[in-house]
């Protein structure tokens, strides 16, 4: 996709000024936003309403999830720095930040993926209570997205290795952060609503 | 399959019953034509004609939400007469008589455009106050002396427990007339909704969510007063399932010394009666397929007049040793099933299956035998296909006919 | 269908030619093209859920018939329901949306091509996939809303309802899509001087009903996902033992379901907004105010969710709330009405069809609308709620409204999409019979509701005394058959031997006007610029802007390459949510495959000829 709005947009001129891509992606987001507010809704709506344990209260690591959340906060830093040696034309660092960002996207995924398997152990699975089912639904669907994510900066990377993504067509890695960044702050609503104030 | 559906006629005072004048086309079209005037709310005279008429009230919950339907309803027709009238006109006086018509180029009237903005939201909040306060008026729940009734859907039935008096019956709901009554609403399996037309607007039958220790769940009431003496049909409003067509029900409102005699005779009807509000233990009671009931047949038939139809009496020791007991309950015998409707004073109730049918000898030994082949995916067996998680009865014709016999007795 | 393009040839010059093949309809990314295709799978549909219809009117002639059974009338009603909405109202409009729209703002095409044709794609597929469900006999059956918990594996085992969560899954795919490409394409791909306040009415209705799809269908898409965990994987979102509360189910769903309504209805006010103007002679009266009600419709339409849930028990204050809410939605909507009858006063009024199916929505709508009145009282509502009134009532509002519009638009746009007209005769007939047969089947309808009818029974008792309602109903359903028969027929006729059109055959006043009639596939030459709201029909405007719009071009405009990734990739997605009815999560997982290939795929694929 990201070739294709390149493409519109080397045709030309738009209403607006900014590239369709752009216009197109956020409008997407605008349409995720609605979708997470659904799943992180529902968490709320079902808190404090479990039949059996565990609660939150009693499984969750507070101390943990700060650590990964802080890794994914500073994947978002990696990205700005890849976007910008991008625009430079450095291919170099360009790559190392894009790595970068998959590494700590795969911390975040290895720490929450071992809380999982805690939590499992406690009893908390997707049948066990209401918030089992919230919690894994919406977590899990936050995962499926930076999993999504890490697979795109591959991508980037690959083409930004065989020099398909020249400064001129830094938006492509522009769109791909800001995907990034949706996905890290939708993560900080999470981290908020679920984890610290319980 | 065959079903035919007959109705009680004119059951006690005659109040179910269709009127016979309508049967014609010709006065059926004459009837849906006077309709629109009826709608304005002349209809609340003539109740018979529709028995589960929405525009009908018979208690103060339905008296409000009709007067609130007449108010809105002539609203509308004053905004239909408007809009219609103005459309007609430009139609007509409008229409282009040549193409080089160039008309006027109006781009719009400030002040117009605020009118019809401000004429119908004044309209709006005439409707709106009083609806919020027909709202509140509505969701209160009514004296402390009111009768309440736990309702409990089930598909494709209803089943009714009455607290205060320990009685428990099955799609005929009995009602003291100018009592107020709370439901409390409740459903084991699908959402279901409970709606009586006369008596009022409907409510959903929810299932329960399941909530932690001490707190407490969630039920949803209808409060209501009948005022009105007479018989009143209602149905399921929330699509159920396969017959969510044929869960109906009857409400019964009698005097309130014919509800007394009513609950009074739920006891006495069959042997020794047990105490008022004394709960069957059901653990022990509950049979399971296959399972020889504990056999009280004894002191049971001793209890019964000696003078009876062998008939029933035969029905009566079938009944109580076949499979029917695990779900089905009679009051004061062994017979203490919960998981069907409640059977005690069975022959006194006008309908069958959950008010689809006659409740007479013939239909009864066909629901007994093809429950299924009447009322798709009901729990029952039949006699000879299993139903729910329950085997076939396995019954014989003769069997079936005694065991009608002894149901019909049940009065 | 190829015939589009050979027709097109006669305007062209031969380099200009478009191919023809059906391989060129199946990579196509030409939005004219994917429009006729959303119109002629949705037509189909259309009298797929029609024939539904039918069969339950046949059923509920007579009180207590059986000649279908619960089962398969359930199914019927459902999928009636389903079909409808999902598969017809909606991919009708973005039909209009993906011809008109473009050419009303002096695009070449929309922003983005190829996921145009995939949202096509995905369409098809999943209505294919949702309508496969009759052949193995397990079509949805808990009806469109689809309440918990009654759609729980205990109470509908099998597949029947995985085919309709999945299906719907598949169909919100596409709408976001499309929601996606169409905001962009209007804010972004407007001629100079097309000022959003310039904008023709259809072309601002579809950017809310845009907005409205991606912010309700993720809602559902939630919605759907619970609804799919709690059948495949035990969650227990909707499990009442587990604490989950079916109520929930409810929430989400109107809270996708009103905005829905919106989706259904705003594209035909966007449809007779143009229409009544044209044939009126007089420009829209009110434009800001119109274009602000209908703003006004999409946004309150989020907060009105509730009205469609006030038997179920939410307490006083909600229902207070949400009786607010939806009378104050009523103003805006009335406002439009009002602002449609002033745009004919003192107009020179033709009764075309369009013309005809416009006023007979303001005629029609109406009365859909002040029922909707009655019942958005809350106690009202109690005793009309899930009866036949309420079956009478939304079909004023979405046959009476949106398919009425979209009827309108199709008369109106037709000699646009096949420089023929359709024929006008046949059209009054389609419009008599359309008016007699809708009214006949759906007015008796209030009172059968009125009169104790609950919905959604596959029969009903004698006793009620509603047979006269239901006879009429049935009668007029017939009647109304026919007249989507003759709509066929007229398209059918007129599509090879109408009567020839110009480019402007109705004097309107809009840019897609300006063009050639059936346009180019490359619509406009060069973009003309816009100095007003009704840019043909102001002097000097109008020459300025088909000189530009009616030459031919000194070098073919370059278009979007066509692409065959479209249809692959809604293919593995289709196959994908197919594969979720296994609930193995494995074969799932590995179904991503092709999607994952397919994506990049087109990635690397360029969208337009090498060197542009």
């Amino acid at each position: 996709m990201a070739q294709a709005a390149a493409a519109v947009d080397d045709h030309g001129h738009t209403t607006t000024g900014i590239s369709n891509f752009k216009v197109g992606f956020w409008t997407f987001i605008a349409s995720e936003c609605l979708f997470f507010g659904t799943l992180i809704s529902t968490y709320m709506v079902y808190k404090g309403r479990a039949v059996v344990g565990p609660y939150p209260a009693e499984i969750f690591d507070v101390l943990i999830t700060t650590i990964s959340t802080t890794v994914l906060l500073f994947s978002s830093l990696a990205m700005v720095l890849a976007l910008h040696a991008v625009q430079l034309g450095k291919k170099k660092h360009a790559i190392m930040w894009l790595l970068a960002v998959i590494a700590m996207g795969g911390i975040f995924l290895g720490m929450e993926f071992n809380s999982y398997l805690k939590y499992i152990d406690y009893g908390l699975t997707l049948g066990s209570s209401t918030f089992g089912s919230s919690y894994y639904v919406l977590t899990g669907t936050h995962k499926v997205h930076v999993v999504l994510g890490m697979v795109w900066m591959a991508v980037l990377i690959w083409l930004i290795a065989r020099n398909r993504i020249p400064p001129a067509k830094a938006e492509q890695v522009e769109i791909a952060g800001l995907y990034w960044h949706f996905v890290d702050i939708i993560w900080i609503v999470i981290f908020t609503l679920v984890y610290l104030i319980q | 399959m065959r079903l035919t559906m007959k109705r009680p006629q004119g059951n006690r005072d005659g109040s179910a019953g269709v009127g016979p004048g309508v049967r014609t086309l010709g006065a059926r079209l004459v009837a849906f034509l006077v309709a629109p005037l009826l709608m304005g709310g002349l209809m609340a005279g003539c109740a018979d004609e529709y028995p589960q008429s929405s525009i009908s009230p018979h208690t103060d919950f339905a008296e409000i939400i009709h007067s609130l339907y007449v108010s809105i309803f002539w609203w509308s027709m004053l905004i239909l007469a408007v809009v219609w009238l103005l459309l007609a006109w430009v139609i007509v006086k409008y229409r282009r008589k040549s193409e080089d018509e160039k008309p006027r180029q109006i781009r719009g009237h400030l002040g117009l455009e605020i009118g019809w903005t401000i004429g119908p939201a004044l309209i709006v909040i005439a409707i709106a106050i009083p609806t919020v306060q027909a709202v509140f008026a509505t969701q209160q729940p009514v004296s402390e002396d009111a009768l309440e009734v736990e309702v409990v859907g089930h598909q494709f039935w209803w089943e009714f427990h009455y607290p205060e008096q320990g009685v428990t019956t099955a799609n005929e709901l009995w009602l003291p007339v100018d009592r107020p009554v709370n439901l409390r609403l409740e459903s084991n399996d699908v959402i279901h909704s409970f709606w009586v037309p006369k008596l009022g607007g409907k409510r959903d039958v929810n299932p329960v969510p399941a909530v932690r220790e001490g707190q407490d769940p969630k039920y949803n009431w209808l409060y209501f007063t009948p005022q009105e003496t007479g018989v009143f049909m209602g149905q399921c409003a929330e699509f159920c399932g396969q017959s969510h067509a044929l869960m109906a029900m009857r409400v019964v409102v009698e005097s309130e010394e014919g509800f007394q005699d009513w609950v009074d005779r739920w006891f006495a009807s069959e042997g020794a009666a047990l105490p008022a509000g004394a709960e069957p233990d059901a653990e022990t009671e509950l049979q399971m397929p296959g399972e020889e009931p504990d056999v009280q047949e004894d002191e049971e038939l001793q209890a019964v007049d000696q003078d009876e139809d062998p008939m029933v009496t035969l029905g009566r020791e079938t009944f109580l040793n076949s499979t029917c007991v695990a779900c089905h309950g009679v009051e004061g015998t062994s017979a203490q099933g919960v998981i069907g409707p409640n059977l005690t004073l069975f022959g006194a109730r006008s309908t069958l299956g959950a008010g689809i049918m006659e409740n007479n000898r013939e239909n009864l030994v066909r629901w007994i035998i093809d429950p299924q082949g009447i009322k798709a995916a009901v729990a029952m067996p039949g006699t000879e296909y299993p139903g729910g998680n329950w085997p076939a009865t396995g019954l014989s014709d003769g069997e079936v006919e005694a065991v009608a016999a002894y149901l019909l007795s049940l009065k | 269908m190829s015939s589009v393009g050979t027709q097109t040839v006669e305007q062209q010059h031969t380099s200009h030619e478009e191919d023809t093949g059906l391989w060129s309809w199946i990579t196509t990314v030409d939005h004219k093209r994917i429009a006729i295709m959303y119109f002629v799978t949705a037509t189909f549909f259309f009298f797929v859920a029609g024939a539904k219809a039918l069969a339950i009117r046949v059923q509920l002639m007579f009180p207590e018939q059986e000649l279908i059974t619960p089962e398969v009338y359930n199914q019927f009603f459902t999928m009636h329901g389903t079909t409808m909405i999902f598969l017809v109202a909606m991919p009708m409009a973005v039909a209009f949306f993906n011809y008109v729209v473009p050419l009303q703002i002096g695009a070449r095409d929309v922003a983005f091509p190829r996921l145009n044709a995939l949202s096509y794609w995905v369409f098809l597929f999943g209505g294919l996939y949702l309508n496969s469900s009759f052949i193995v006999g397990a079509a949805p059956h808990a009806s469109w809303v689809g309440y918990a918990t009654l759609t729980m594996p205990e109470f509908s085992p099998g597949q029947n309802t995985n085919f309709w969560l999945i299906g719907l899954s598949i169909l919100g795919i596409a709408s976001i899509a499309g929601g996606v490409n169409f905001i962009t394409t209007i804010i972004n791909m407007r001629a100079p001087g097309m000022k959003l306040m310039r904008m023709p009415l259809f072309t601002w209705m579809t950017f809310v009903t845009s907005f409205l799809l991606i912010t309700a269908i993720p809602v559902i898409g939630v919605a759907l996902i619970y609804l799919g965990f709690d059948r495949l994987f035990g969650t227990v979102f909707f499990q009442p033992a587990g604490g989950g509360d079916p109520v929930l189910w409810q929430h989400l769903f109107w809270i996708f379901g009103h905005p829905e309504v919106y989706i259904l209805i705003l594209p035909a006010f966007g449809v007779i907004s143009d229409v009544i103007p044209t044939f009126s002679k007089k420009p829209l009266f009110g434009y800001p105010i119109v274009v602000y009600a209908g703003l006004l419709i999409g946004f309150i339409g989020w907060g009105v969710w509730s009205h469609h849930m006030f038997t179920v028990g939410l307490g006083p204050i909600a229902d207070s709330f949400f009786v607010a809410a939806t009378m104050i939605i009523a103003i805006p909507t009335g406002v439009k009405i009002f602002n449609w009858i002033a745009t004919m006063w003192g107009g020179s009024l033709k009764f075309t069809t369009a013309m005809l199916f416009s006023v007979g929505l303001v005629a029609v709508f109406t009365v859909g609308g002040l029922s909707g009145i009655m019942h958005a009282s809350a106690p009202v509502n109690l005793q009309q709620h899930d009866t036949y009134f309420v079956v009478a009532h939304f079909h004023y509002v979405i046959v009476g409204g949106a398919m009425m519009g979209l009827w309108a638009g199709l008369y109106y746009w037709f000699p646009k999409v096949r420089g023929r007209y359709l024929s006008e005769t046949l059209g009054k007939w389609h419009f008599w019979t359309t008016m007699i047969g809708f009214n006949l089947t759906f007015f008796p309808m209030h009172f059968a509701g009125i009169f104790g009818m609950p919905r959604r029974i596959y029969t009903y008792s004698a006793e009620l005394n509603v047979d006269i309602y239901n006879q009429l109903a049935t009668i007029g359903a017939f009647i109304f058959a026919l007249s989507a028969v003759i709509m066929a027929w007229n398209l059918v006729k007129s599509w090879r031997g109408g009567e020839k059109a110009p480019a402007n055959p109705w004097g309107a006043p809009h840019l897609e006007w300006s063009i050639p009639s059936p346009p180019h596939h490359y619509n406009f030459p060069a973009i003309p610029t816009v100095q007003s709201r009704e840019p043909l029909w102001n002097d000097g405007e109008r020459e300025a802007i088909l000189a530009v719009t009616m030459e031919e071009p000194e070098t073919e405009p370059v278009m979007p390459n066509p692409s065959y990734w479209p249809i692959l990739l809604a293919a593995s997605i289709t196959l994908i949510w197919a594969l979720v009815m296994t609930g193995i999560w494995w074969v799932i997982a590995l179904a991503i495959l092709p999607v994952i290939y397919c994506v990049f795929k087109w990635g690397m694929e360029p969208a337009f000829p090498e060197g542009h």
